[in-house]
């Protein structure tokens, strides 16, 4: 099953990797998290001329059609640059919903200016109390002629801050549990009434909470049929899954050898670390669970690609153990580094974090398990 | 659980109950008191206990320690820790004091235990160094006599709260040519002297708590030096076995347990799916508290019956950490999506943090946490002391 690259793919990945080596150094991504905004707008728009943002989009659409295995080329490899632009919010979430469910309107109107790097998204769905269910949503979308009036809050909302639009779920009609009934509409971020509390996520990103007073927006701005927007939402899931499971890939990739480096070189009682069967026996067991890792990554994003009927189980099953996984290696390369593990100043440290969050988005371990076990 | 405690016993727990209910600062109680505090606020309780004359429980009477018994002290040890106050300067009181008093001259007893007593003294440890963690005899920082002096340079790091130090007590190899644990000797320094200079180190928590230290050329006057030259590697280790004791945490561990539950009943309906596997794993980890407690109070009643407890330091050392870093790493998991956020620091009460308030350090306490496994002889080396010095292998 190990994916053999085309000869387009492997130019694709040479191609952010020679950037990414050159750009995007660990000193310079200090650099652009320390920024007011947290993330680089030049840099941003050289992903996009080097194609990254219209990678996975069908060629109809004016993509290039790489699918979800150009998203995986591209997260692995963002992944082990720790990269923080918004390709997750604004590419996969936000142009896999319009291209998924968007009319041929919003396809037009939005899908271009995401592929030329014109557009940053987000993507609100979460609420205080929703934990990692799409349905459990409060805010309410109340038709008045020919727009919708949305009112509420939503939480934790990555990427919002600096955002030119956002993907906002709010009920069209049922109870705050029922299935059916969420909506999904695009909301400027600059609407009349829309409120945004910013703060700094873990992994050096920016988030928002969203407070909506009665914010108007067309009709012709709802995304996908009216009452169906779990099942979108869920299809967008397991597309992020997949992207998110191939940043921890990278992100474990570069944990591994950095800690076999630092094991080989390192001396205390005279001899390396690595001499020690202890810290040996770790490091295979983050070697296998790394391996691990790849295997079910790459099954996950073939599955997608060919449309499999089991491919949102088989995400919930990936999320749940490559989040173990990468938890694991992140740890234990920690560990492994002892005192410099815990500093701000080495990289392996904002691994860590970088997995830490990735474990908490769109559904921990824990909640993917569960659901996994539900559908079997 | 409780200890089977005497009539005598029951009353002084009432009476250590009632005093921190009383007497603790309220200013103190911030949402993370590690990180929280001026270094003014955090002596507030240091000050507290030492005019009541709690300071220092495990200290001589001769030296001002209460003389409590080894039930009394554990029982002082035990409400402290429940109700959540922090916990007086442990460099000074736990570590360097009983050195001095232990290994020092007369001169050094009366220059520095009143002022360590007090709080008006301020020491952290200066052990680690870049290449010498886990394996402190490798120390390289040189001491060199000059006269009445010792000129000393080298690079202490990972210095807890060393911004906030008046002292330093180091490790310094003062015989290049001996066996590694043979040249070493136990130095304290005054961290005004000219040539000393601290540089932050920020965890990945963001936190300013550990320290660069550099030594360059200073000059130590030779009665600082504790005891004999090149036997700074006994009083090294008897103070290393003085840190390890109070490890169980188990106090701590407890509080931060039960505010999992409450957020885990707040924030986690009994209708979604991942309720029963939080509860699941909480009782385990209640259980993992109530076998090492068990552990503590069996240990406790051998030690007043005058056994040593030999190696059992490190027994706590590894299970108090690893349980603390499960709670914090649980409590992470059960803020949900606000696990996304983290304080910045230092901290303000202007800057915006989202999500209830009992969650707002579940991000940097998870972080933080992750050194526990790693300071004070990593678990890996409390593991091969065991293995060695318990099962003979």
């Amino acid at each position: 099953m190990d994916i053999q690259l085309t000869e387009e793919q492997e130019l694709l990945r040479s191609s952010i990797q020679r950037f990414l080596r050159e750009q995007y150094d660990f000193d310079e991504r200090r650099k652009i998290v320390a920024t007011d905004e947290g993330w680089s707008r030049r840099h941003w728009r050289s992903f996009a001329e080097l194609g990254l943002c219209a990678a996975p989009f069908q060629e109809s659409a004016g993509g290039l059609g790489g699918g979800s295995l150009a998203t995986m080329i591209v997260m692995q490899e963002f992944g082990r640059n720790l990269v923080v632009e918004p390709f997750l919010e604004t590419v996969v979430l936000a142009g896999g919903l319009i291209e998924d469910v968007g009319s041929a309107e919003q396809r037009q109107a939005f899908l271009p200016k995401i592929m030329e790097g014109y557009a940053i998204w987000a993507l609100a769905w979460a609420e205080g109390r929703s934990r990692y269910d799409f349905h459990n949503v409060t805010t309410t979308a109340r038709r008045q002629g020919d727009t919708f009036v949305l009112s509420g809050t939503k939480a934790a909302v990555v990427g919002a801050p600096w955002a030119d639009k956002l993907i906002v779920s709010a009920r069209t009609s049922g109870q705050q549990r029922d299935r059916d009934g969420v909506s999904l509409f695009v909301v400027d971020r600059h609407a009349a009434n829309l409120h945004l509390q910013s703060f700094k996520t873990i992994d050096g990103r920016r988030a928002a909470e969203l407070t909506l007073m009665k914010v108007e927006v067309p009709a012709s701005q709802m995304l996908g049929n009216e009452g169906e927007g779990v099942a979108a939402l869920e299809a967008a899931r397991d597309r992020a899954i997949a992207a998110l499971c191939a940043e921890a890939v990278g992100a474990m990739t570069e944990l591994n050898s950095a800690t076999l480096e630092y094991s080989k070189t390192r001396k205390q009682f005279g001899v390396a670390l690595g001499t020690f069967q202890v810290l040996q026996h770790r490091m295979v067991d983050m070697f296998i669970a790394l391996e691990e890792s790849i295997s079910l990554t790459q099954h996950l994003n073939l599955s997608l690609a060919s449309k499999e009927p089991n491919g949102s189980k088989l995400a919930s099953g990936a999320k749940t153990k490559v989040g173990y996984a990468a938890r694991f290696v992140a740890e234990q390369a920690v560990q492994l580094h002892g005192g410099m593990g815990m500093s701000d100043e080495l990289n392996v440290g904002h691994y860590f974090k970088r997995i830490s969050s990735i474990n908490v988005q769109f559904g921990d371990p824990t909640y993917h398990l569960m659901r996994y076990a539900q559908q079997s | 659980m409780e200890l089977d405690l005497s009539s005598e016993d029951a009353a002084f727990r009432d009476e250590v109950r009632a005093f921190i209910a009383e007497n603790y600062p309220p200013e103190m109680r911030v949402p993370n008191p590690e990180t929280d505090l001026t270094k003014e606020q955090s002596l507030l309780w240091h000050r507290i206990l030492y005019k009541k004359g709690w300071i220092a429980p495990l200290w001589p009477k001769e030296y001002g320690g209460p003389g409590w018994s080894v039930t009394q002290r554990f029982i002082f040890e035990q409400e402290t820790s429940r109700a959540g106050t922090l916990p007086p300067l442990a460099f000074s009181i736990t570590m360097v004091g009983p050195v001095i008093y232990t290994f020092g001259n007369d001169g050094q007893k009366q220059k520095f235990l009143p002022r360590i007593l007090s709080g008006d003294d301020w020491w952290c440890q200066g052990y680690s160094e870049p290449g010498s963690g886990s394996d402190l005899a490798s120390v390289r920082t040189k001491a060199v006599r000059d006269g009445d002096h010792y000129i000393v340079n080298g690079h202490k790091t990972w210095t807890t709260l060393a911004q906030h130090a008046d002292w330093i007590f180091c490790l310094v190899r003062t015989d290049p040519a001996a066996k590694p644990q043979a040249g070493i000797s136990f130095l304290l320094i005054d961290m005004n002297s000219p040539g000393v200079t601290v540089r932050p180190i920020i965890t990945i928590d963001g936190s300013h708590e550990v320290n660069d230290v550099f030594l360059e050329d200073v000059r130590v006057p030779v009665e600082n030096l504790i005891g004999e030259e090149n036997k700074g590697w006994t009083y090294a280790k008897f103070l290393l076995g003085n840190e390890r004791t109070s490890m169980a945490g188990i106090g701590r561990s407890t509080r931060y347990l039960g505010r999992l539950k409450q957020i885990v009943r707040t924030e986690i309906g009994e209708d979604d799916p991942s309720f029963g596997e939080f509860i699941r794993e909480i009782a385990r980890v209640e259980l993992d508290v109530l076998a090492l407690e068990a552990t503590e109070l069996r240990i406790v009643a051998q030690m007043s019956r005058g056994i040593d407890p030999g190696p059992a330091a490190s027994l706590f050392k590894i299970r108090g950490t690893e349980i603390f870093q499960r709670i914090t790493d649980l409590t992470h998991q059960a803020i949900g999506n606000y696990a996304l956020a983290i304080r910045e620091h230092p901290v303000s009460a202007n800057r915006f943090m989202p999500g209830p308030d009992y969650g707002h350090t579940a991000t940097e306490k998870y972080l933080n946490s992750r050194k526990l496994s790693i300071y004070g002889g990593s678990n890996e080396i409390q593991r091969n002391i065991i293995a060695k010095a318990v099962l003979g292998l």
